[in-house]
């Protein structure tokens, strides 16, 4: 019940805010997500951490002649999505406190909108549903990134709508085949049902294709390389608030997808093609830190290292042993959080400064002492310093690919090291130095903007400090995960 | 049955009733002869009976598809208020014209005999010529009669050579008993029964635009004044695929073998010059006009999916189909009357001077584009379904789902211009209440139906 009050509060609340005229929307959209933020902390509370099997399951019927049912519930994985994702949407809403977008109502609507895509994507049981919900995720977001973001927003966010939408037609023909291949309950033949999924036995060579069919629509939205081509243009291009979605959790859809809807439906295509995934994620790692290196653009530096990032998650998940899925989903989280507080620290230095340009920025350290403490600890969460969020997963993570083999383990592990030299640039060229014409009279934080960050340095401490508490509760279910691979 | 004979009433009391002075009562009157013949079509639903000595069979599909197409046309007629306010004088004979030519649609899903079939096709195609020149002063629209016209005639002689064909190699019009002759049945090769078939496969596929016959469609969309092409793509479109699907699974499902490769090329060359074609069209109109060609693509994929899930894929994909194209043609027809282009460019602004219309668009190319939350969607779904159940012919349903995708490339044009382009000298487009309400009436079904589909997904 509670999951299916998560999955339709903010699409009700989005109905709601559609009504209010003027600024006051965006008033009512934060406390609505902070309402949703509530919930999730109320089925945390009520989760059995121990268990690994899915709970606060609802099983409706669908399309009940074809066996599909709307069936939802969550397990380990799933909670710490939607943790993450309704933690992440109020601090999103705040932080567009600030900004005066035209036509708010529709602008915190469609955010509020697409939460409940992005819970319908987290929480899913049945083929159909995910798929379901994974468009209602796309198109909100569509629309605020383009008609509010930059100057090519049009092109570029067309290019990242067909695209993705590409990609997750390829899914739903693969979620037909398979649904197919089930024998279901009751009138009808066949199931959608993830159960189902996870209990046929296909030959070697359909799970081949049905891999790459999966993996497709899986990689253009994480993005791993080469399918990351949408991705620099589009999150330069969005506005922050939809930069900071797409980024901090849209992208976790992908990996959620293959947790929930690869590994464990084809394991044996997995096997077949895991070494070319995780030599793709490799490959991704390095040429995106290598380009950020090079990026004069602060938003496109982050796009890039982004990039990196969830190279890396996705060669760990690929390994298929414990230290690497657990690193997934904890860095997922930790992801998520720092790469929120990225754009949103430029979106501040943006705004006061008009630019983006590394170059024509520089020691703001000495105007904003607060800012460059916080700047500092998220991008020391991002370089994975010890004690920090991004430490514990990038450990778990090199660990996992380290013990797939060594050799991919090591130069995976040139992330630490090129992701330490592009975030150092970076923070060197803008906040030390001396003050360029545009950061002359730079402001320190206000309470808005504190009251965003603050929330999110306490997570890049949590996790660093007690990751215990978030691998807890995804290890009974990465277990059971991998008792379902390996079956 | 009724339907048919109350449509023909209505339709000639509709022609007197415009003699009067005042054309205001017409629309009303029409729409309430369309309430009227669904509610009694509904009547003989899972009360099936033949007519006229096996003429016709008014079964589930017949009532199904009726629906559909009664439907649509009450949908369309609100559309018509420009030509009264302009107090057109031939409006009278457009209504009675529409209703007429739905006694030949009617036919086309009930045939039981392929003279019915026929005569069908030929009362739905000369009320379409009629139509299509309707706007007399406008070359285009004369173009466009004069083509669907000289083409159409050829076909339905096409149609007429391949059903006289059928005649001599089984010695019956009648559906039941072309199935039970069987000439195919020993593994014979029988020369006048296949050449027959081919050449009924083509003449239906003039009729209802598949590639390679679809050469007419565009032109001929064009030029007609919109709110009759709104009806072609729609209730012209809807009859004939399910006329030819009728007709291929009842009369000639036992020599499958005989049209299988001839039916699986036409849906790939339909699926591909539609989307294909789509992509590089300068004005909305023949967008659409490709878009329908496609859609009627993604409709043959049911026919060669032959397979128990077929009857309600064609049914769904064909009732969404409709609603998204009246919605689709609908706001066209008001944008291009009150800006006088029916380019990518009067739709721009359109999200600023009408967000109700932005959005009711927006809602139907999604639908038409096929992405969730629209009837569209589960339309696709229960297409690529049924297509995958047969087993063999996943590659089909890989090239659809890579059509479907360039599909989103053109349809999301129309959204882009709308809502993300300045308006610039764009006006506000007045709607009458009429059409408003149509078009939130469509709105809600296609999502209604996105949402939960069960609720028509399996009543065949």
């Amino acid at each position: 019940m509670i999951t299916a009050l998560l999955l339709f509060w903010p699409a009700l609340a989005a109905l709601l805010v559609l009504l209010i005229k003027g600024q006051g929307a965006k008033k009512v959209a934060f406390v609505a997500a902070l309402v949703e933020f509530a919930l999730a902390i109320v089925a945390t509370t009520g989760f059995n951490a121990a268990d690994g099997s899915m709970q606060y399951e609802l099983n409706l019927p669908w399309v009940e002649s074809a066996g599909i049912g709307f069936h939802i519930g969550m397990d380990g994985i799933s909670l710490l999505m939607v943790l993450l994702t309704t933690f992440l949407v109020p601090l999103i809403i705040l932080s567009a406190f600030k900004h005066d977008y035209k036509d708010p109502n529709i602008f915190y609507a469609l955010i509020l909108f697409m939460q409940t895509g992005l819970i319908g994507v987290f929480v899913a049981l049945d083929a159909f549903v995910f798929y379901f919900f994974w468009e209602v995720a796309l198109i909100p977001i569509y629309f605020v990134a383009a008609i509010w973001g930059g100057v090519n927003r049009i092109k570029v966010t067309f290019k990242f709508f067909v695209y993705t939408i590409f990609g997750s037609l390829f899914m739903l023909a693969a979620f037909v085949y398979l649904y197919f291949q089930t024998t279901g309950t009751g009138i009808a033949n066949h199931s959608s049902d993830v159960q189902a999924f996870y209990q046929l036995a296909l030959s070697a060579e359909s799970q081949s294709w049905i891999f790459w069919f999966l993996f497709i629509a899986f990689a253009i939205k994480m993005p791993v390389f080469p399918f990351h081509t949408w991705q620099p243009d589009t999150y330069t291009e969005s506005p922050t608030q939809a930069t900071m979605l797409l980024s901090g959790i849209m992208l976790k859809m992908g990996i959620y997808g293959v947790l929930r809807w690869l590994l464990p439906v084809v394991p044996m295509g997995v096997s077949q093609w895991d070494e070319l995934v995780l030599i793709l994620s490799i490959i991704g790692i390095i040429y995106a830190s290598v380009i950020a290196i090079r990026q004069h653009d602060l938003k496109r530096l982050i796009a890039y290292s982004s990039i990196a990032h969830v190279g890396l998650i996705a060669a760990g998940i690929f390994t298929l042993n414990e230290q690497g899925l657990q690193g997934g989903v904890i860095q997922m989280l930790s992801h998520g959080i720092n790469v929120t507080g990225l754009f949103f620290i430029i979106d501040i230095i943006y705004r006061r400064t008009n630019t983006r340009e590394i170059t024509s920025l520089g020691g703001i350290t000495q105007n904003a002492k607060t800012l460059s403490i916080f700047f500092m600890i998220l991008l020391l969460g991002s370089v994975a310093l010890p004690l920090t969020n991004g430490f514990v997963g990038e450990f778990l993570l090199l660990m996992g690919v380290y013990q797939y083999n060594a050799w991919f383990g090591a130069v995976a592990g040139l992330t630490i090291i090129l992701g330490a030299v592009y975030m150092l640039r970076m923070f060197q060229g803008v906040m030390f130095g001396t003050k360029s014409e545009v950061t002359e009279g730079f402001t320190d934080l206000t309470m808005n903007e504190k009251a965003v960050l603050i929330p999110l340095v306490i997570m890049v401490f949590w996790i660093g400090l007690f990751p215990n508490t978030f691998l807890s509760i995804s290890e009974p279910a990465v277990m059971n995960l991998m008792t379902i691979i390996n079956r | 049955m009724t339907s048919i004979i109350l449509l023909s009433v209505f339709g000639i009391i509709n022609l007197f009733v415009g003699f009067m002075k005042s054309k205001k009562i017409l629309l009303p009157l029409a729409l309430l002869f369309l309430v009227v013949v669904f509610g009694t079509n509904l009547l003989s639903w899972n009360n099936g009976q033949t007519y006229f000595n096996n003429m016709l069979t008014i079964d589930n599909y017949a009532v199904a598809f009726t629906g559909i197409m009664v439907l649509t046309t009450l949908f369309i007629l609100p559309f018509s208020q420009r030509y009264i306010d302009a107090e057109d004088e031939n409006l009278a004979e457009y209504y009675s014209i529409l209703l007429f030519s739905l006694v030949g649609a009617i036919m086309m899903v009930a045939f039981e005999n392929m003279i019915m079939l026929f005569v069908g096709v030929e009362i739905l195609s000369i009320a379409m010529y009629v139509l299509a020149g309707s706007n007399k002063r406008s070359l285009r629209s004369n173009e466009a009669a004069l083509k669907y016209f000289l083409m159409g005639s050829f076909f339905t002689g096409v149609l007429l050579f391949g059903i006289v064909l059928i005649y001599g190699a089984t010695g019956s019009f009648n559906i039941t008993e072309i199935s039970a002759a069987n000439v195919m049945a020993d593994g014979t090769t029988n020369t006048m029964f296949i050449l027959g078939l081919l050449i009924l496969i083509i003449g239906i596929s003039f009729k209802i635009s598949a590639a390679p016959f679809h050469f007419w469609a565009p032109d001929v969309y064009e030029g007609t004044p919109t709110l009759f092409t709104t009806f072609m793509a729609t209730v012209v479109k809807t009859a004939g695929v399910a006329a030819f699907y009728k007709l291929m699974h009842s009369a000639f499902g036992d020599s499958i073998t005989a049209w299988y490769p001839t039916m699986i090329a036409i849906t790939v060359l339909t699926l591909v010059v539609g989307n294909i074609g789509a992509v590089i069209q300068p004005s909305v109109k023949r967008m659409l006009a490709y878009s329908s060609i496609s859609h009627a693509g993604y409709l043959l994929m049911t026919i060669v999916a032959f397979n128990d899930l077929s009857d309600n894929a064609i049914f769904f994909y064909s009732l969404s189909y409709a609603v998204a194209s009246v919605m689709s043609f609908g706001v066209l027809k008001l944008v291009s009357d009150e800006r006088r282009d029916e380019s990518f460019a009067a739709f721009n602004g359109l999200g600023k001077t009408n967000p109700l219309l932005a959005f009711v668009m927006t809602v139907s190319m999604f639908s038409l584009a096929g992405i969730p939350l629209t009837a569209g969607f589960f339309g696709k779904l229960f297409v690529f379904s049924a297509v995958v159940a047969t087993g063999n012919l996943m590659w089909l349903v890989v090239l659809a789902v890579i059509l479907a995708a360039i599909g989103i490339y053109y349809y999301i044009k129309v959204v882009i211009a709308m809502y993300m382009q300045p308006a610039g000298e764009n006006t506000k487009v007045p709607v009458s209440s009429f059409a408003t309400l149509v078009l939130i009436i469509c709105t809600v079904l296609t999502i209604l139906l996105g949402i939960v589909p069960g609720l028509v997904s399996d009543i065949l």
